[in-house]
């Protein structure tokens, strides 16, 4: 066990290189001279020369990338273009806000989707299994920034029930904070729920057609414990696995929903950067955002293994 | 479309009858989902027919009005009609979304049969394909477009990039499934070149997945296309598209709702019924990807 999942975490390093190689040579795929691209057009012959000494961009491309790896590795991103702080830093200042909402989220899609997932299995073909799975479709069709319009739309300007925009950190109040939280909360999650739902639904039928669910029923146990205690539990791990690797999703839809709803959240800082066109604060985000990928789907697969003791590598 | 191996010689009627069958069920299954695509396909191909309207004429007599009967679904900040607009976003919506899924598919097709095929080289690929997964896609789009500047072929390339690595996984699989098949095998021993055994073994093995991969695709390319727009880094401002005329309208969505809902609905609706396409083709056609995905 412990040998498979240091073999799992070794197999991470070189996807992590490839990440960085990427992000490291997004700086040489924009046109024209990245000395330019970081001192500004108006910089002129001399201050760029500097600037390539001092950056060590007249060094070899594997020098480069090997210097800034080290950097990288060091805990120093760099620093922005634009205010001329640390990159680290800025990431840190919005850390809070996507944090509380990705929490927020996955507990709240947890909460719908399996249910929703048990009720649709247990319906199976008749009409609550038919309208579950269209809602499903629907959540997982409909673009997040159209559903958060439509919440804003319903709950805050015709009901009034939550803000429009802004967030209150938890700290601060923290009934606040679920105000403005459960809106977002609730956007970012309903693709969420689709998929979790939908895999929760077809894995409990897969597991209803074991012969062991049969035994169950020949024992004489009611359908709802041949559901939830056969079936569930044997359908737990392909439902852990997609909920785990679903948090790409998540990490995406967390860009979008901050800016629907102006959450000060590393999602925004995304945006700005880019539109500052920002490149040590874009490297430095996109590094972050695929190493918190790249570590939710290794917790996942080391989960598997944990949870199915049939797995064996 | 058939993945039984056969040779066209032996194809009888009842073969064929078959597949007429299964076409038949198929159309009859999903005449909703292709009923909403027909629509939206016309919308964008009739546009012109549809409204009068010019959807760039700037109006500054029709600012942000409300809907009415000379303009539908209202008028923009600039006194453009919202419905024009919205008809004529539909061109840009769908041919992003068909472009990146036939690009994605061909590059897909291609990586996947080689790193399939060829051993020595899958490690390295494979482990490209990882790297490029590992990045969340709107965030790889939204970087690259930053990067190489809007237009229409970069905002293509950067939704492109994103979608290629599960192409080219789902192809590989096939192929290393298909690779000890013994009809494989003994194309292997009678000296069969290379790629005449993928261009005649290994290709069409793949295609049914692929056009069910493909459709999630067009989806999948619609909504990160609209995403890129809505947060200001996709189509240059002056091709209207669903997205950004939803980007455009946000500021004043509490007066006007329908800046963002017209929109939104054309685009859901959409996307919605490609979905649904794509979960037919899957069941009526490709059974095992659910297994293989």
């Amino acid at each position: 066990m412990i040998f498979y999942i240091l073999r799992r975490i070794v197999a991470t390093i070189p996807v992590m290189g490839v990440v960085a190689l990427l992000v490291f040579s997004l700086l040489y795929l924009a046109p024209g001279d990245p000395a330019v691209i970081i001192a500004g057009e108006s910089a002129s012959t001399e201050q760029l020369e500097k600037m390539r000494k001092d950056m060590g961009l007249d060094q070899p491309l594997p020098v480069q990338f090997a210097k800034w790896i080290g950097k990288v590795a060091s805990g120093d991103l760099g620093t922005s273009l634009h205010s001329g702080k640390k990159v680290s830093e800025m990431i840190g200042a919005r850390v809070g806000p996507t944090l509380s909402l990705a929490t927020v989220t996955i507990l709240l899609s947890l909460i719908l989707a399996i249910p929703m997932g048990i009720f649709a299995a247990w319906a199976r073909g008749r009409w609550l299994d038919k309208s579950l799975m269209s809602i499903a479709v629907l959540g997982f069709s409909t673009p997040v920034f159209v559903v958060g319009y439509v919440l804003i739309f319903l709950f805050s300007v015709k009901a009034g029930w939550f803000p429009v925009q802004g967030f209150t950190p938890i700290s601060e109040n923290p009934l606040r904070f679920l105000r403005t939280v459960t809106l977002p909360a609730f956007t970012l999650s309903l693709a969420y729920v689709a998929l979790v739902s939908r895999i929760t639904r077809s894995s409990l039928l897969e597991m209803l057609g074991e012969d062991f669910i049969r035994t169950a029923r020949a024992k004489g146990a009611s359908e709802r414990r041949v559901l939830l205690r056969h079936a569930l539990r044997n359908a737990a791990v392909p439902i852990l696995t997609v909920a785990g690797s679903a948090a790409a999703f998540l990490i995406g839809g967390v860009v979008v929903t901050e800016s629907v709803f102006n959450l000060p959240g590393m999602g925004r800082l995304v945006v700005e950067s880019v539109l500052a066109r920002d490149y040590p604060l874009i490297q430095g985000l996109i590094l972050l955002l695929s190493l918190v990928y790249i570590g939710i789907n290794l917790l996942t697969d080391i989960l598997y293994s944990v949870f199915d003791p049939r797995i064996r590598y | 479309m058939n993945t039984l191996p056969h040779s066209p010689s032996v194809e009888s009627n009842e073969l064929r009858a078959i597949r007429m069958r299964r076409i038949a069920l198929f159309l009859h299954d999903n005449i909703f989902a292709i009923t909403v695509l027909a629509l939206v396909m016309l919308a964008g191909l009739l546009a012109p027919l549809l409204t009068s309207a010019d959807p760039d004429f700037i109006n500054p007599g029709m600012k942000l009005k409300p809907p009415s009967a000379e303009a539908l679904f209202g008028t923009d900040l600039l006194g453009r009609d919202v419905l024009a607009r919205v008809l004529y976003g539909t061109r840009a919506s769908l041919l992003v979304g068909l472009l990146v899924a036939l690009v994605a598919l061909v590059v897909g097709l291609l990586i996947g049969l080689v790193s399939g095929y060829f051993r020595s080289l899958d490690g390295v690929i494979m482990r490209v394909m990882d790297g490029i997964m590992a990045i969340p896609a709107i965030i790889l789009a939204v970087a690259l477009v930053a990067i190489m500047g809007a237009n229409f072929i970069t905002v293509v390339t950067a939704i492109v990039v994103p979608e290629v690595p599960r192409v080219a996984r789902l192809v590989r699989s096939v192929v290393l499934s298909l690779r000890s098949e013994p009809y494989v095998e003994a194309a292997v021993s009678l000296a069969t070149p290379t790629w005449r055994i993928l261009l005649r073994h290994m290709l069409p093995n793949t295609l049914a997945p692929l056009i069910v991969q493909g459709s999630f695709i067009v989806a999948s390319a619609i909504l990160t296309e609209s995403a890129l727009s809505f947060l200001g880094v996709g189509l240059p401002p002056e091709i209207p598209t669903w997205g950004n005329i939803m980007a455009e309208g946000r500021r004043f969505f509490q007066l006007l709702p329908g800046l963002v809902f017209f929109p939104g609905l054309f685009l859901s609706l959409t996307v919605l019924a490609i979905n649904l396409l794509g979960d037919g083709l899957r069941d009526r056609f490709d059974p095992k990807l659910i297994k293989r995905a």
